[in-house]
């Protein structure tokens, strides 16, 4: 029992070594931008860039647009699934899980070379981009909220709010969300995630955003690339973390709507 | 019998014709899925069905096998899929058989529990920090003025340049995507291990089984279809990378994604037909792992509950 302890520290130690040593190698980069001192001038000289806040701003926009839509779509429809369809629920469950199927890269040409033209050309509009990440975000978001809903009993609280008299909009917003808040939340914070740090989307199909911002600074700029980079880690740990709070809830409040 | 004859001329009075038939009903509850399925099949099926027909279209819409001839044809483009492929291969099995190790190690290894926690937290985090960060996050580690390149010249006095050492090779890019394919192992891995029973462990005991053969003849069996499953995802990972490879070597490392990506970029190629063949294998390559995934889950799903 002793030698398989041993082993298991020394597989851990090595793990904990892959991950922790690019990120101390980022940031000791990061700060050699003056010769012979560590400093925070790439730091400095990447918050000074006010294309920085610009196309931070634009992923920032791009990010709650797709969370918007990707919501509007996914939660009634997997509610709607478990209410009435239960039939078609492999399919949805298909759809959603296509991305993983069709690749980023071949997602977008499949779309520039579809919309890119007459008679329907949407790529003036940020239009293909959040349908992109919308499709990128189906895995997460379906997940989360249908494991949500699963853990109530839909229809019957669906059945009684109806007998109860109340109307769509109350069921909605009075019954099931605050249910599955939980779920959603998670679902949107992985989003999240996911389109503030997103190249290929945006990239290719020109739109401005913090990952193409990134590449291009890293072909320009030595040190700063390593400074964005660790934000956006940065950025990443604190939507995990927020994450992992909210789950750590879920349990407690999943318990709650089933006791009730 | 009385009583039946009532029943039946009650059932049947008079042997007149039942009531109206029951009206087909229509179900009008599909229409709550209707904008689902709308845009999904604007913006997910009907893109992928396009590259399907497009594949064997030629240039005056004419059907034809061109232009999956012309991917055996070109050396580059089976030169790009190996290259993919390798890539996929070496990090799916690598990050596959280090992050059941990982795994092991905190659920079984009889590590402190706060450092499972800490593990499972950081491969959420691993798992998704992919793309340009993550290229520079490597080019600052093993990059020419890199950390780990600069620690070996100045201590052990070897320049691993001039011996022909590149990061920006299959290897190199290996080493990156190693990053987030075994977190993804850990995740995916560790409530798997998890589920192995105690009861399994103490039979095996009872029977005078040692550890080995616990391991050889219980757990590696029932966890086998996970720990293949999960690889092939890993390889779908990485088969599918752009972001990261692109801003990592640029194109120095000719990979499909890569091809494809320049061939949206401008039409690199001057024949776009050819573009969407080569889109049209991946989406082929991707299918067929998807396949052996879904199949090897169900098989995992019988012993893991």
């Amino acid at each position: 029992m002793k030698k398989t302890n041993y082993f298991a520290w020394f597989i851990f130690i090595l793990g904990i070594f892959y991950f922790f040593l690019p990120l101390f190698a980022t940031l000791e980069f990061s700060l050699r931008m003056k010769k012979g001192v560590y400093s925070l001038e790439a730091f400095r000289v990447a918050f000074q860039d006010p294309k920085f806040y610009q196309n931070f701003g634009y992923s920032l926009m791009w990010a709650v647009l797709t969370i918007v839509f990707s919501l509007l779509l996914v939660v009634p429809t997997a509610y709607w699934v478990h209410w009435k369809l239960q039939k078609i629920r492999p399919v949805v469950e298909f759809i959603t899980l296509m991305p993983f199927v069709t690749p980023a890269v071949v997602l977008v040409f499949g779309l520039i070379r579809l919309y890119g033209k007459p008679p329907l050309n949407l790529t003036p509009t940020p239009i293909p981009l959040i349908a992109g990440y919308i499709v990128l975000s189906f895995p997460y978001m379906y997940r989360s909220v249908d494991s949500g809903l699963r853990a109530i009993d839909i229809r019957t609280l669906t059945e009684a709010a109806l007998s109860m008299g109340a109307g769509w909009g109350t069921i909605i917003s009075q019954v099931i969300f605050p249910n599955i808040r939980v779920a959603i939340l998670s679902g949107v914070f992985l989003t999240f995630a996911i389109v503030m740090g997103e190249f290929t989307f945006a990239s290719l199909l020109s739109w401005p955003a913090f990952g193409p911002y990134m590449e291009e600074i890293g072909s320009m700029r030595a040190y700063t690339p390593q400074a964005l980079s660790l934000v956006s880690f940065a950025l990443t740990w604190t939507s995990m973390m927020i994450m992992q709070r909210l789950g750590r809830g879920a349990k407690g409040e999943e318990q709650v709507a089933v006791a009730h | 019998m009385a009583v039946e004859a009532k029943l039946d001329s009650r059932r049947n009075p008079g042997g007149v014709p039942k009531a109206r038939p029951p009206k087909t009903r229509i179900n009008w509850s599909w229409l709550g899925v209707v904008p689902f399925f709308a845009f999904a099949i604007m913006f997910l099926i009907l893109p992928s069905l396009s590259i399907f027909i497009r594949s064997f279209q030629g240039p005056e819409g004419q059907f034809t096998f061109d232009n999956i001839v012309a991917i055996f044809h070109g050396r580059d483009f089976i030169n790009a899929y190996r290259t993919s492929l390798t890539i996929s291969l070496i990090t799916a099995v690598g990050g596959g058989i280090f992050g059941f190790l990982l795994a092991y190690s905190v659920i079984l290894g009889g590590l402190p529990s706060a450092l499972r926690s800490f593990l499972l937290t950081f491969s959420g985090v691993a798992s998704n920090f992919a793309g340009v960060p993550l290229a520079f996050a490597f080019v600052a580690t093993i990059g020419n003025a890199g950390l780990v390149t600069r620690i070996i010249e100045n201590v052990l006095n070897v320049d691993i340049h001039a011996r022909g050492f590149t990061i920006y090779s299959i290897w190199g890019l290996s080493i990156v995507y190693m990053y987030f394919q075994f977190p993804l192992m850990v995740l995916i891995m560790a409530p798997a291990l998890d589920g192995l029973r105690r009861e399994w462990r103490e039979a095996c005991e009872n029977l005078g089984g040692t550890e080995l053969h616990y391991w050889r003849y219980v757990a590696l069996p029932i966890l086998m279809p996970t720990l293949l499953g999960t690889m092939i995802l890993l390889f779908g990972n990485a088969f599918g990378a752009y972001a990261t490879a692109y801003a990592f070597s640029g194109s120095f490392i000719n990979l499909i994604t890569i091809v494809i990506g320049a061939q949206i970029q401008g039409d690199v190629l001057y024949n776009p037909g050819l573009g969407n063949a080569l889109a049209l294998g991946m989406i082929v390559i991707m299918s067929l792992s998807m396949v052996g995934y879904l199949t090897l889950q169900r098989r995992a799903a019988r012993w893991l509950r």
